[in-house]
Formats: structure tokens, sequence, C-alpha cells
């Protein structure tokens, strides 16, 4: 996924007379309210949080609340995939037919979505294919927030000969660009899997965030209650990650989160092109890849795993811009 | 202005050479023997593969390798593929394909990506505005491979329009499909970003005073609104122009085209090396000059960014 966001125009909220232990953590705020309301109602608003804010925010919106839905949906089938259907999806029976339309009457059914060319079932190859596409998306995204993250927090906050090299180092990487490097790295597995997959797209994938949370970083680093912190003896760990992190990682959530959905598709690509996943391993990318053959006669192959696949992504990039909306008020 | 340009391509040598460092690495390293491959399933004679690995330099450590092709690449030699072919030569045939593929795409996202993002910033809350939300969030969710597809069955198949996969790629009318494909999920970036920095900068001092000024909305909006509202625009598009290039690699397979992504896939698959260190180095001198641009577009559009 390209880099839409200007990484200028993600600037934490400091709000003024609020000291930095109020946004540090959400459950020591809760209490906080919960003592601040029974006294004082109108000091609440004054003490509500980042996070407190965003999250209140997040409830009202329709497109989070539908997202957040389709994604629980999705991973409770990437879990338990079973309990969708009874279909063995690698059983293959030439006795069904693709050119059989599919059967709407079978619903939840071997034969609801039809038959693929090899005589499985579309339904619940598309229901077991939910387990590779999301594996790939949370655990890549995973890597690159904590590899970008590390590498931009450091950048950032030391600044200098460290910040140069660093940031040339994320440059270089910055450079490949994401789908040539990792044709190029998992051409070199014989056997890939899905951690595969993950390893050549964390190892390359994690610049934007670095660019992100640098970025961040260097805008918080100024804010006064670092410098306090520091003017108190509190050590370079304890600023970096009690001080510096709770108030520089809004955007960095931002973009993972939009760049999660991403992912799955750049999975679905490299298993479209045939150096992603390989069978057994089901997924949506190699099922729209062999669809390929029979798509004149039975469009249909192809379409259910591909709309499987565009509404996995759509509802991880609309709960992305829920989320940028919600902790970026520079935006509505 | 002069010594920010230079120091700014000063920062890119390091980039250049790391970035080039980096593929070869990926390249040459990686487990996987791209002599003994060339053998099939047939036994390869020790002897021959060990002469081919010295022709290829593949004998040498890996670092060796690197300086030797660096020292080659500087006095224009791009190396020789696996099959006899010089790279340069297979570039010469497929960049041209490429660039045209993907300047088309470009102009495409850039000229209707602004339009549509200009006409829902400005309209915000409007019924055109919901669409255009709503049209490029269905496009960024469809993979381009899908997209790709759909095209294909809709204006081949259905309606009969073009032929479902290009015949003649120097032909540039054959090639619209295919580069509207490529520039399709650019195109809603754009979209949405111009709308969002349309948006933000509709709230700005400058509009509430031009508009007090009793300017015309005709200028207000090209010459105040637009040019500050370009700068995101443009940092995107100038890294999108190498991006196109790369991601050529799945609409060109798909439509045919006889351009580097189709090139690339062959020698990724076919592990020729030389082959696709070359063309990764082409992109990423593309990628390095155009962020090298955009900087300096910078100062064009927005006066009080200087470069001292």
């Amino acid at each position: 996924m390209p880099d839409i966001h200007d990484e200028d125009s993600y600037e934490p909220h400091p709000k003024p007379g609020v000291s930095h232990l109020d946004y540090a953590g959400e459950q020591g705020m809760a209490v906080e309210q919960e003592t601040l309301v029974e006294r004082d109602p109108v000091k609440r608003e004054e003490a509500r949080s980042l996070w407190g804010d965003a999250w209140r925010d997040l409830r009202g919106r329709p497109i989070f609340l539908i997202s957040a839905v389709l994604i629980l949906l999705l991973v409770v089938m990437a879990i338990f995939p079973w309990a969708f259907t009874d279909t063995d999806p690698r059983k293959a029976d030439l006795v069904n037919d693709y050119l059989r339309r599919p059967n709407w009457g079978d619903v939840f059914g071997g034969g609801w979505f039809g038959y693929d060319a090899q005589g499985r079932s579309i339904y619940a190859r598309v229901i077991y294919g939910a387990r590779a596409s999301i594996t790939v998306g949370i655990f890549v995204t995973a890597a690159v927030t904590v590899l970008g993250g590390l590498t931009g927090m450091v950048a950032g906050y030391f600044g200098g000969a460290v910040d140069a090299v660093v940031s040339r180092i994320t440059d270089i990487f910055f450079g490949i660009p994401l789908l040539l490097g990792a044709l190029v790295l998992l051409n070199a597995f014989a056997t890939r899997t899905v951690w595969s997959v993950v390893i050549a797209l964390g190892v390359l994938g994690w610049t934007q965030i670095a660019r992100v949370m640098r970025g961040a970083v260097l805008t918080v680093k100024q804010a006064d209650f670092v410098v306090a912190g520091r003017a108190l003896g509190a050590g370079t760990g304890r600023l970096m990650f009690r001080h510096i992190l709770p108030n520089a990682i809004a955007p960095v959530i931002v973009v993972a989160t939009i760049a999660l959905g991403g992912y799955i598709a750049t999975e679905a690509t490299l298993s479209f092109l045939g150096i992603g996943l390989q069978d057994p391993t089901i997924s949506w990318g190699i099922d729209i890849s062999s669809a390929q053959k029979v798509i004149r006669t039975a469009p249909y192959v192809l379409f259910f795993p591909a709309a499987a696949l565009s509404v996995t992504v759509l509802a991880f990039i609309m709960l992305g811009d829920a989320v940028r909306d919600a902790l970026d008020p520079k935006l509505r | 202005m002069g010594s920010y340009v230079l120091r700014r391509v000063l920062q890119m040598i390091p980039v250049f050479f790391g970035t080039t460092l980096l593929i070869f690495v990926m390249v040459y390293s990686l487990p996987g023997d791209p002599v003994t491959a060339l053998f099939g399933d047939k036994a390869a004679d020790p002897a021959v593969v060990a002469s081919i690995k010295h022709t290829y330099y593949l004998d040498q450590p890996i670092w060796k390798q690197y300086l030797h092709y660096m020292g080659n690449l500087f006095q224009g030699d791009f190396g020789t593929s696996f099959t006899g072919r010089p790279v340069s030569d297979i570039m010469a045939d497929a960049f041209p394909v490429t660039i045209r593929l993907a300047l088309m795409a470009f102009v495409f996202e850039m000229v209707l990506g602004l339009a549509l993002g200009v006409l829902s910033g400005l309209k915000r809350g409007s019924i055109a505005d919901t669409l255009v939300l709503i049209l490029t969030l269905v496009v960024i969710s469809i993979p381009v491979f899908v997209l790709a597809y759909i095209a294909q069955t809709v204006f081949a198949t259905n309606l009969g329009w073009v032929t479902p996969t290009v015949q003649d790629s120097y032909d540039l009318t054959q090639l619209v499909l295919p580069a509207t494909v490529l520039g399709s999920l650019s195109l809603a970036y754009v979209a949405r970003l111009t709308r969002t920095s349309i948006g933000e900068n509709l709230r700005a001092d400058y509009i509430r005073t031009a508009v007090a000024k009793g300017l015309p909305r005709r200028t207000i909006i090209s010459r105040h609104l637009l040019r500050n509202s370009l700068i995101p625009v443009v940092t995107f598009l100038g890294t999108d122009l190498g991006a196109l290039m790369g991601g050529a690699i799945v609409t060109e397979g798909i439509f045919n085209v006889q351009g580097i992504g189709n090139v690339l896939y062959r020698a990724i698959n076919q592990k020729e090396g030389p082959t696709v260190v070359g063309i990764v180095t082409v992109l990423v001198i593309v990628y390095l000059v155009a962020s090298l641009l955009v900087d300096l577009l910078y100062a064009v559009l927005d006066p009080r960014i200087r470069y001292a």
C-alpha cells in the first residue's frame, strides 16, 4: 500500500492544562473519571483522554460498527472455520461439475456457491480461506509495527547522527517496491507457508511505519512534559516508552490499520502470481488464480473468492478510516 | 536552492548503493542455484556449472560480485542474462512499453483523481461527494488483479470494444484499458487525498480573506485553494510513478503487455539474476529522481518553503 498519509498531518493533540499522566493509560483514566463525575461534571469533560475521546467518537460511527462486526466475523471464521460449514474444502469430487450454477437453495451447504474446476465446494473454500488472509494481515502488521515503531522511535528520539544513519537505512528499504521485493525473497523459499509470507512482507514493509513514528516522536519530543520528565531524572527508556510512546502512537495505529488491508491484498496478489502461498494452504489468491482458466464459462468460480477478499480488505480500510477520523479531529 | 539540491543528491548516493546492494544480496545469496536450475531435471556436469559460474562471476564472494557489477554499471554495462542476451538490450525492448503504460496511467489518475477530489472536496456531504467516497473505497478494496478481470470481462468479452489481451504492445490505443486498470488504485488515493486536503484548506484564513476581497470563485479555487492543497497530492504522485512501473507486474501479466513487468516476472521465476538486478536498479533510479523532483516542486507550490 502506498503512503497516502502525509506524516506531518498527524500531530498528537496534547490538550493544554492536562498533564501527561492523564494521557498515559486508559485504566488510570477511568478511575479518575469516575471520581470526577461525582464531584464536578464539567471537569470530567476537560480530563477526557485522546483515547477516551476517540472511543466515544468511534462508537457513534456506523462505518466503524459495520467494519468491526465484519472483522469480528472474519476472525471467528479464521479460528473456527468448521463452525460455518460441514463440507471439507479439500475434497475434490468431479461429480460436482463446475458448470452447474450455484445452488442458492443449498444455504450453508457444499453447493451454495457452486463448485470449482476440481469439484471442490467454493463456499467451504471461501470460509477456510479466511485463515490465511487474516493470519498474514495480523502478523505482518504486528511485525512492521514493532520493527518500524522501534526504528522510528530511535531515529526520532536520538536525532543527529543516529537519525541520519537510521533514516538512510529506512530510505534503502523504502526504495524497493513491496511486491517486487517480496517476489524475489519468496522465490528463495522452496516450500512457502503463511509464515514465509509474513517474514517477507515484514522485512520489507516496516519503512512507512518507521517514517510516521519518527515524525510523531519529533513533535512529541519537544513537549513540556518530556522536558519535565527528563528534568525529574527519568531515564531514556522511561522517557521513550512511558512518556513519548503513548503520545506518538496514534498516527502509527491509523497507518497500521489501513496497511493491514493492504497486506492481505498483497498476499493474495503474491499467491495469485504463484509465488505466495501454496497448496495445501487454502488462500483466496490461489483460488482466484486457478479460476482464471474457467472464467469465461463459470465466472462465479472467480467471483466468490474475489468478493470475500475485497470485503475483507474493505473492512480493514474502513476501520482505519474511522480510527483516523476519531484520532485526528483536524479532519472532521 | 543550489546547495539544497547538492545535499539531496549526496544523500541519494548511499541510498542508491544500499538499495542496489540489498537487491543484489536478495537475488544472489538466497538459496536456490540459478545455474543448476538451467539444466532442469538433467544432472548438471560440475565442470560446466563451474565454467558458467566463472563466466558470470558467480564463483566470487558476494561483495566482489557486487563491486564488479557496479564497476560495469558505471560504464553503462548492465551485464548479460543467462540466455546470453545483454540485459540492456532486454530493457531497451521492454522499458518503452512500460513507460508509455505508466505515463498513461499517471495522466489518467492525475487528471481524473484531481477532478473527482476537487469536486467532492468543494461539495462536502453532497451526493457527488458520497458517490466519490463510495466509489474510491470500492476501488481501493478490490485487488488490481480482480479489477483487471472485471475490466476484461466487461469491455472485451461482453461489450467487445477491445481484445481481451494486448496484441501489439506498441499500439497506444490497445494500452488504454491496461493503463486504466493500472492507474485506478492510485486514482482513488489521489481523489481522497485531494478531497481531504481541500476540506482542510477551505477553512483556512487566507480563503476567507480571498472571499472577502471579492475575488472571483474561479480564481480563489485555482490560485489559492488548489495550489495550497496540492502538496500532499504531489508527494503521493511523485512516489507513485515508480510504484506504477513496479505494479505493472500484475497488469502486464493479465493483459499480456510485453513490458518490464512481464520480463521481470519471468526473470524472477527463472532466477535470472542479472535481469532482475538490472531492472530493479533502473526502477530505484526512477524512484530516487522522482522523490528529488517532488521536493523541488514543494518550493514552487508553496513559496514559504525555501531551500537555503
